[in-house]
C-alpha cells in the first residue's frame, strides 16, 4: 500500500481533540530498545543493518496492535512521504534521512509508530492528542511487553535497557508533551517557565525536537534522565510539571484578557487580517499567526472557526503537506504563494474575531 | 542576521541554541565560520561534548584511551566522534569511565524500571543462586556440614529449574 493511501486525511486527524487541548496539543512516549548480541545500528555495516532490519521488522508488523497498519522500508519511501511523516511527528528527522536497512511500522490510527534501525534497533512511540501522558505510557508499555516475547532485548541488570546513546540508558523512555503557550509568550513569562522546567531536569525544545526553534508558540517538554528512576516516577513528574504549565498558561491568558484586552485583540485581529488577505506567507509566519488565531478560537472570539480547522491549517501549510495537497513539487517561493492562497480561501469566508465590549 | 564572529560580515545560516546551566546561548554563524569551527563537520567536532555536556569526551579519554571493545571494535575515539556506543558489550568494556558520566547525567546508575518478563525470572534465580552460594560458603567455613548439604541440594534444584527455563 502507498503511504498516501494509508495516512488519515489531515482534516480527520486534526478533528481528534483531547483533554486540556487548549494548551496540550499532544502527548507522546517513546521507548528505545536494542536486540541482544547485535551491534547498534550506528556501528553496524549496511549489510548487517539490512539483516537486522529484516529480522526485526516482521516481529513488529506482525504484532496484534499493528493489525491493519502500515510497514515500509525507509528506502522504499519517497522523500516527500518521509517529510509528511516528520510533519506528523511519526518519525524523527534523523530517521527520514535513512534508506535501506531501516524501516517504519505504523498502526492503523497512527497512534503507534516504530522506527526500526534509527539510532537504536527499535524506537517505538505512542502518540495521542491532548493531555494523555499516562495513557500513552500504558499503550507503549503494553506494546513493548508484547514485543519482548518475540525479540530478545539487550538488557543489563544494573544498566537496564542498553541504548546506543548513554543519555537514553536504563528505561530508554522519553515522555513529552507538545504545549501551545501563546499566553506565556505574550506576557513575557515563557523564559522563566523554561528555566524553571530545565532546572527540574526536564528539556524544553521547539516543534520538531532537538535543535528546533519554538515556532507557533509551541514547546515540547520532556524528561532528560532515564536511569535510576522508574518509568512510573518519570511519568508522574512530567505529568505534574505539565499540569503546572497548563495552569500558568491559563492564568496568563486570563491576565491578558483582563489587563491588556486591547493588546491581545490587536494581536489576534492582525493575525486573522494577515492570513485572510496575504498573498505570500512563509511557513514561519503562518505558524505564528495561526497560533494567535488558535488562541482567539480558544478564547471564544471566532464564532465560525473550530480549533480542528486551525489545527488542520497548521498541518497542511507545512511544506510536505502543502506539496501533497497541490500535487506537485514546489520551490520555497512557490510554496509561500500556495500557502497564502490556501489560508486566504479558508479564512476569508469566516467571520473575523469578535470582541465583546 | 549577520554571523556572530568578529571580522565576519556574512549572512548567518547556521544557528545553534544551547542551554547551559539554565542559560540559553544562541550562536549564529555563516557557513564558512561554521565550517571553521567544525560545527558542520561531525568528524572534527566532539559531538559527545555537545550531546553529553562539555568534558564528557575528555573524561572518557583520560581513563580509557587504550580500551577497545572486543565485540564491535569500538574505541574511545569513536565515542568522542559520535557520542554513541557501538554495542551492548561496550557498556562492560567502558563501564568504569562511563560510570562517572552516567552519575552526572542521570538520577542514579542503577536501573530501577521495567524488566523484561523473561529476564525477571532469570534475574530472580541468579539472585537466589548467589545468595545460596554465599550461605553455602559460610556453612562450609563454619564446618556446619548438615546445613551445607541442605544448601547444596537447594542450589542443585535451583540450577535445574534455571536450565529448564533457559531451554524453553
Amino acid at each position: 500500500m502507498e503511504l498516501l493511501d494509508f495516512l488519515t486525511p489531515s482534516d480527520e486527524i486534526s478533528a481528534n481533540g483531547g483533554p486540556e487541548d487548549h494548551v496540550v496539543l499532544s502527548s507522546r512516549v517513546r521507548l528505545a530498545r536494542n536486540i541482544s548480541g547485535v551491534p547498534f545500528p550506528g556501528r553496524a555495516k549496511k549489510s548487517s543493518r539490512e539483516e537486522s532490519c529484516e529480522a526485526i521488522r516482521p516481529s513488529v508488523s506482525g504484532a496484534s496492535a499493528m493489525r491493519g497498519g502500515f510497514s515500509s522500508g525507509m528506502g522504499d519511501l519517497k522523500a516527500l512521504d518521509k517529510q509528511l511523516l516528520v510533519e506528523r511527528h511519526l518519525i524523527s528527522r534523523e530517521h527520514a534521512a535513512k534508506g535501506g536497512g531501516s524501516a517504519l511500522v505504523l498502526n492503523k490510527d497512527e497512534t503507534l509508530s516504530v522506527m526500526v534501525n534509527e539510532e537504536d534497533h527499535l524506537r517505538m512511540q505512542a502518540l495521542l492528542p491532548g493531555m494523555q501522558i499516562k495513557q500513552v505510557w500504558q499503550k507503549i508499555d503494553r506494546f513493548d511487553t508484547s514485543l519482548e516475547k518475540k525479540l530478545e532485548y539487550a538488557y543489563d541488570a544494573s544498566y537496564g535497557y542498553l541504548t546506543a546513546c548513554p543519555t537514553n540508558l536504563g528505561t530508554g523512555i522519553r515522555v513529552s508533551a507538545m504545549l501551545h503557550l501563546p499566553g506565556l509568550v505574550l506576557t513575557d513569562q515563557v523564559n522563566q517557565i523554561v528555566q524553571a522546567v530545565t532546572k527540574l531536569g526536564h528539556a524544553v525544545r521547539g516543534l520538531y525536537g532537538e535543535g528546533t526553534e519554538a515556532l507557533g508558540h509551541i514547546f515540547q517538554v520532556s524528561n532528560q534522565m532515564t536511569l535510576g528512576e522508574s518509568e512510573a516516577d518519570i511519568i508522574e513528574r512530567i505529568h505534574k510539571v505539565v499540569l503546572q504549565i497548563i495552569e500558568h498558561e491559563t492564568n496568563a491568558r486570563g491576565t491578558l484578557q483582563q489587563g491588556k484586552p486591547k493588546e491581545l485583540f490587536n494581536h489576534i485581529g492582525r493575525a486573522y487580517g494577515a492570513l485572510a488577505n496575504a498573498h505570500i506567507v512563509s511557513s514561519k509566519e503562518s505558524m505564528n499567526q495561526l497560533s494567535l488565531i488558535r488562541l482567539g478560537v480558544k478564547l471564544g472570539m471566532f464564532d465560525e472557526l473550530k480549533t480542528s480547522v486551525v489545527d488542520e491549517l497548521f498541518l497542511i501549510t507545512q511544506p510536505a503537506h502543502l506539496q501533497q495537497l497541490v500535487g506537485e513539487k514546489l520551490s520555497g517561493e512557490e510554496r509561500d504563494v500556495h500557502r497564502a492562497d490556501l489560508l486566504r480561501t479558508r479564512l476569508s469566508g469566516v467571520q473575523g474575531p469578535q470582541v465583546s465590549e | 542576521m549577520k554571523c556572530c564572529q568578529p571580522d565576519c560580515d556574512n549572512e548567518a545560516t547556521v544557528h545553534l541554541t544551547e542551554i547551559v546551566n539554565g542559560q540559553m546561548k544562541k550562536i549564529d554563524l555563516c557557513e564558512e565560520c561554521a565550517k571553521d569551527k567544525g560545527v558542520t563537520d561531525p568528524q572534527g567536532f566532539a559531538l559527545a561534548d555537545l550531546l553529553l555536556g562539555l568534558g564528557a569526551s575528555s573524561e572518557m579519554e583520560s581513563v580509557s584511551a587504550e580500551l577497545e571493545c572486543p565485540t564491535c571494535g569500538f574505541t574511545q575515539a569513536d565515542f568522542k566522534k559520535t557520542g554513541r556506543l557501538g554495542c551492548s558489550t561496550c557498556y562492560t568494556v567502558f563501564g568504569e569511565p562511563l560510570e562517572g558520566m552516567l552519575k552526572q547525567m542521570h538520577k542514579g546508575t542503577q536501573h530501577v524500571g521495567k524488566v523484561p518478563k523473561a529476564l525477571r525470572a532469570k534475574l530472580d534465580i541468579t539472585k537466589q543462586r548467589d545468595s545460596l552460594a554465599e550461605q553455602l560458603q559460610k556453612a562450609i567455613e563454619t564446618e556446619n556440614y548438615e546445613e551445607a548439604a541442605r544448601l547444596r541440594d537447594q542450589l542443585k534444584e535451583l540450577e535445574s529449574v534455571a536450565s529448564v527455563e533457559e531451554g524453553s
